[in-house]
């Protein structure tokens, strides 16, 4: 076998790699400490731990950061439930077959996926919220469910059309109804080919859900931009804050992963 | 006391995919208890046409009555009339997320809606009958295409069905298991089970076949008893197949 030319195992080589790496790291991490010297910035980041747990006389409390972490998983996971519902809804109409069920799912989801999701926040908070007289965060609930249902319709509409066709002959030759067919023999089956994207979908809505915090919802994002009108500290902050979005979706996706290696052992 | 009324009658069936005809007046009955074998070149309309008579596919034009349901597009009794009318298809098509004896089960239990316990026992016995009650706890990917295609008779068979559809059970199989599915399926004519059989396996065929029915193009060429069938056939196009496929 030919070996690789001596430029590219150079490059290959791990500790050359690592080298690299911690060069270009420090490289940024250098650009944005001397940009930020020369605008003034005065850093502080001894006072971002009390914004995430304190330690007072009463002893253990948890910080605003932490507290808006929680708000925001609250918001997500309550809107993800949503668009897991209303996402099989309109899959199912979809492949429906019937002309109507059809029309509406295109419609609904050309819709959603052509209006930018800033736009249709405020379509719901400021239009629809005050005509069927719902607050902010029912607002932000149903508008992130019905953005993310259009996305996750898609998912469940190519898992469910990934089962092989004979599966839906074989359970109609035994009598099955189109619901039990779906119930029993092609949902179960479509979950496998559905988990990896709907992992990407779970993380997406923990990221999107920043954006409610241009209705002022209290949530981890609003959290922050009221620290640093409190404090000024916005580079510290904002870090801090993309931080635990960012620890957040990775052990999202990591669990994720695992159920994932256990469906595909299983099967 | 008048015959029985047939099991399944077919009358100037037509039936069309687009602009090709795959069905072109087809008249077919087949009585309570009859073997019925349909054979012919690939495309000549066999599949199509027994997969009319469960309401897998529908025709065109044409009367199909097969149970006593009349079978149409929109007939609000097709669901009754497939647990009357068993099929078994070419390519298994096992549940593959569920173990034999709970794709055995499946049926019985969600939709003749009879009690886990009875449906378990049903299943145990089919299986025995198509010998392999060793198999119930494995999943389908566990076992080879021959036992496969075993547990499928055997998923129909659990339906306690009237008539069992059969499309080319043993195409997809290799060869040295094709003999134990057609064994199993003669013990099932041998038991009296009205059968219709979408086949290429002419040994079996002239084993069990109370009448033989040949296609192409859509057409019913021949209808015959096995043993005119094999010898003196009408028609040059039938004798033209038989001797291509029993040459060897």
């Amino acid at each position: 076998m030919q070996r690789a030319p001596l430029i590219t195992r150079f490059f290959r080589s791990v500790p050359i790699s690592v080298g690299l790496y911690l060069f270009i790291v420090t490289g940024l991490v250098w650009l944005a400490f001397t940009g930020s010297q020369a605008m003034g910035y005065n850093w502080q980041w001894y006072r971002i731990p009390q914004y995430l747990y304190r330690l007072t006389d009463d002893g253990f409390e948890w910080g605003e950061i932490a507290v808006g972490l929680v708000k925001t998983l609250q918001l997500s996971s309550i809107a993800f439930l949503l668009a897991l519902v209303l996402g099989l809804l309109v899959a199912l109409l979809r492949l429906s077959g019937l002309v109507v069920g059809t029309g509406v799912a295109i419609v609904f989801l050309e819709i959603i996926r052509n209006t930018p999701l800033l736009v249709l926040l405020y379509l719901f908070y400021y239009v629809l919220g005050p005509v069927f007289g719902f607050n902010r965060y029912v607002a932000s609930i149903l508008c992130l469910g019905v953005f993310h249902a259009a996305l996750i319709s898609e998912i469940f509409r190519a898992g469910i059309n990934a089962v092989a066709q004979g599966q839906w002959e074989a359970a109609k030759s035994i009598g099955m109804s189109t619901g039990q067919a779906y119930r029993y023999i092609v949902l179960p089956q479509s979950v496998r080919f559905m988990l990896p994207p709907m992992t990407g979908e779970v993380v997406h809505m923990v990221k999107s859900s920043a954006i409610v915090s241009v209705i002022a919802v209290a949530e981890l994002t609003t959290i922050g931009r009221n620290i640093i009108s409190d404090t000024y500290m916005s580079f510290e902050i904002w870090f801090t804050i993309a931080a635990v979005y960012m620890v957040v979706t990775l052990i999202l996706s990591a669990g994720v992963s695992m159920v994932e290696k256990r469906y595909s052992t299983n099967s | 006391m008048p015959e029985a009324e047939p099991i399944i009658s077919a009358v100037e069936i037509d039936k069309f995919f687009g602009t090709f005809q795959a069905l072109k007046n087809v008249n077919l009955t087949v009585d309570q208890g009859e073997r019925v074998v349909i054979c012919g070149p690939s495309g000549s309309g066999k599949s199509t046409l027994i997969r009319c008579f469960n309401g897998l596919e529908n025709h065109d034009a044409g009367q199909l009555v097969v149970d006593g349901i009349d079978v149409h597009a929109d007939s609000k009794e097709i669901r009754a009339l497939r647990q009357d009318v068993g099929m078994v298809f070419q390519q298994f098509n096992l549940f593959p997320h569920l173990t034999v004896l709970e794709n055995l089960t499946i049926g019985p239990i969600k939709v003749r809606k009879i009690s886990k316990v009875e449906a378990e026992e049903r299943a145990r016995k089919y299986l025995n009958r198509v010998h392999i009650p060793e198999q119930a706890d494995k999943y389908p990917a566990q076992l080879s295409g021959g036992q496969q295609q075993r547990v499928a008779i055997a998923r129909s068979l659990c339906m306690e069905t009237r008539v069992m559809l059969f499309d080319e059970p043993t195409s997809a199989l290799d060869p040295e298991m094709i003999n134990e599915v057609l064994d199993v399926m003669v013990e099932l004519a041998n038991s009296g089970m009205t059968m219709v059989c979408v086949t290429h396996e002419m040994g079996f065929a002239r084993k069990i076949a109370d009448k033989m029915v040949f296609m192409e193009a859509g057409e019913i060429v021949e209808v015959a008893p096995p043993e005119k069938f094999f010898t003196k056939p009408d028609s040059a196009r039938c004798r033209a197949f038989l001797d291509q496929i029993l040459e060897h």
